[in-house]
């Protein structure tokens, strides 16, 4: 395959970010009520300090207070997520991780059901912050679990695996026994994928992990391209294996129980969007963890577009479109796995 | 000076895999480690490494203890090739060659020019030059084995460990890698299965027989009859047919009434140290 050389890479990555760019001014404008791009420019001009703009504050609100929190949210998510899914795949030599492979996601919905099913915290917690809470409890299990079984990929998987089917289990017994009708749609919704509930708060806490866990894993980058031929190895190129590891599963795991206790546990972005990306700049993390990040916020973008437009008034979840458009190409990759390319 | 192991033991699961062997190869020698499968070769390998912590004894290198230097600066000395390197990643040979470089690298440094030079001068060493840009999925299992020694070359170590680099390869392609190592102006210590390779291409052997040391010295004092019948349990006859009149091993089949030989006691002693 045709790789890229570093100019290209470079070029690739300034499309990109014009591309993202593009893409939120444009997906702003796209909905039930009419903005032009240059609405958008002009109210963002005026809230950082450019002066009035002339819309009426009703648009002006739509903009401000939901269009565009809401789009920068599905950035930072599918910029996120692309990001965990690329670093754990090669921290766990598996083609099929994903973010949620260490138990993250099913944590967050039983911290999510407690506080709003049973009403855990007195409705002094809110819904994130228990989604938050439980991700971190189940990732804890499994590093517990993963590493008091010898601390090797596959017994970390395993350890995930056990912890999704647990919280998955405590999450349904909890909304089978005590939700009415009206909770456990909204629970449905949430654990679906939404970003419907997006604020700026939600975008500045998520950009700010991001953005650390970005450093991180760049930083982090030449160890992680070292684990190409599994951990004996890049211990011997002189990679302090458990410290790498427990680095980065930690980092990935904040990262995505931020992403998760804000927007539920969208599906497949972390899964499938960093074998496309490979494909295009090569397996050198250097490359490819930025690249993937990206492309993970061109798509979330759009793809919330189609969520929250395609059968308006009614919005279907973002986790579903993600899984629609992410079940074919998961299939895609099986398929090559299978082949042993 | 260089590279040695005081008395190592490696314990797991309450069983003792490496039971206090010492060694001490001298530089640019190539040492043989022999042993039937399960006597601690590969484990041993693991120590001098450094991928495993001893559970008693000391490995040194220049006289330091190894814990005490941190991965990286062991793996600015001392590489490690091993018997069967696979990869889900797709990777040009160029792409495996310059892993070699790890351990020189800044986190946020890009390659300098002596990295890329160290890289090419390991594909020219390892005659690899038109491969440079394949992918490392479509190579034998020969030219996996070269690129893992150019990779490891790349380290620029002084001491270079392999373990049964030549497993998984045709009898042409074990004589050249052999001969490609003893070439190397490096301490090589390559764990063996096949006793005449080691008797052709290594300057002095040590035999492991569960997990300890049972004979060292020159590949004409290490391989008689008596020892590969103690180590092997197989009968031989040993002449001096090989290469400057080394050993050569020829196997003869099992006598089927005969008893096993004795699985237990050594030969002459040994427990230590070549050179």
């Amino acid at each position: 395959m045709a790789r890229l050389g570093l100019r290209g890479v470079l070029l690739l990555w300034a499309g990109g970010l014009a591309l993202l760019a593009l893409s939120v001014a444009t997906a702003i404008t796209i909905g039930p009520a009419d903005i032009a791009v240059r609405d958008v420019w002009a109210v963002v001009v005026s809230r950082l300090g450019g002066g009035e703009s002339s819309l009426t504050p009703i648009r002006e609100g739509i903009i401000w207070d939901l269009r565009l929190p809401r789009t920068l949210l599905a950035a930072v998510c599918g910029a996120g997520l692309g990001l965990c899914g690329a670093v754990l795949q090669s921290l766990l030599r598996n083609p099929l991780a994903d973010p949620f492979l260490l138990g993250v996601s099913s944590g967050a919905s039983t911290g999510a059901v407690l506080v709003v099913v049973l009403g855990v915290g007195g409705g002094a917690v809110s819904l994130s912050v228990g989604a938050f809470a439980g991700a971190l409890c189940s990732f804890a299990c499994v590093l517990l679990l993963g590493y008091a079984s010898g601390g090797t990929t596959d017994r970390l998987v395993l350890s995930g695996v056990a912890a999704m089917q647990l919280f998955s289990a405590l999450t349904s017994f909890i909304v089978i026994s005590s939700a009415d009708a009206e909770q456990t749609r909204g629970v449905l919704f949430w654990l679906l994928g939404s970003l419907s509930g997006a604020n700026w708060n939600d975008v500045i806490t998520g950009a700010a992990v991001l953005g650390a866990v970005l450093a991180v894993a760049v930083y982090t980058a030449t160890a992680l391209d070292a684990f190409a031929f599994g951990s004996d190895a890049a211990a011997s190129l002189g990679v302090s294996v458990t410290r790498v590891r427990l680095l980065l599963l930690t980092a990935t795991a904040l990262l995505t129980a931020v992403l998760v206790s804000v927007a539920g546990a969208i599906g497949f972005v972390g899964l499938v969007l960093p074998h496309a990306v490979r494909a295009v700049v090569g397996s050198g993390h250097r490359r490819l963890l930025p690249t993937t990040a990206l492309a993970g916020a061109v798509f979330l973008v759009w793809v919330d577009t189609v969520a929250r437009t395609a059968m308006d008034p009614q919005e279907i979840p973002v986790g579903v479109v993600t899984s629609l458009v992410g079940v074919p190409a998961f299939a895609v990759v099986l398929y090559r796995v299978r082949r042993g390319t | 000076m260089g590279l040695s192991a005081e008395n190592v033991s490696w314990t797991a699961g309450g069983r003792i895999i490496v039971d206090g062997v010492s060694l001490e190869p001298r530089p640019g020698e190539t040492l043989g480690l022999l042993g039937p499968n399960g006597s601690g070769k590969s484990t041993l390998l693991r120590l001098l490494a450094g991928v495993r912590p001893t559970s008693s004894g000391v490995v040194r290198l220049d006289g330091n203890p190894l814990r005490e230097l941190g991965r990286r600066a062991v793996a600015r000395r001392v590489a490690v090739v091993e018997q069967h390197a696979t990869t889900q990643v797709h990777m040009t040979v160029l792409d495996v060659v310059r892993l070699g470089r790890t351990p020189h690298r800044r986190p946020w440094g890009v390659l300098s020019a002596r990295d890329e030079e160290a890289v090419r001068e390991a594909i020219r060493r390892t005659r690899l030059e038109e491969r440079a840009e394949q992918s490392w999925h479509t190579l034998s299992g020969g030219e996996r084995q070269r690129v893992q020694i150019a990779r490891a070359l790349a380290q620029q170590p002084r001491e270079l460990l392999l373990d049964e680099p030549t497993n998984h390869l045709d009898i042409q392609h074990q004589l050249e890698l052999l001969a490609l190592v003893a070439r190397l102006p490096l301490t090589s210590v390559v764990a063996l299965h096949d006793l005449n390779l080691a008797a052709m291409f290594c300057d002095h052997l040590l035999v492991l027989k569960h997990g300890r040391a049972v004979a060292a010295g020159t590949p004409g004092q290490v391989l008689t009859e008596e020892l590969i019948a103690d180590v092997y349990g197989v009968r031989t006859v040993v002449t001096r047919d090989g290469p400057d009149g080394r050993p050569s091993v020829r196997f003869l089949p099992p006598v089927p009434d005969a008893p096993t030989p004795p699985q237990t006691g050594t030969v002459g002693g040994f427990s230590s140290a070549t050179g």
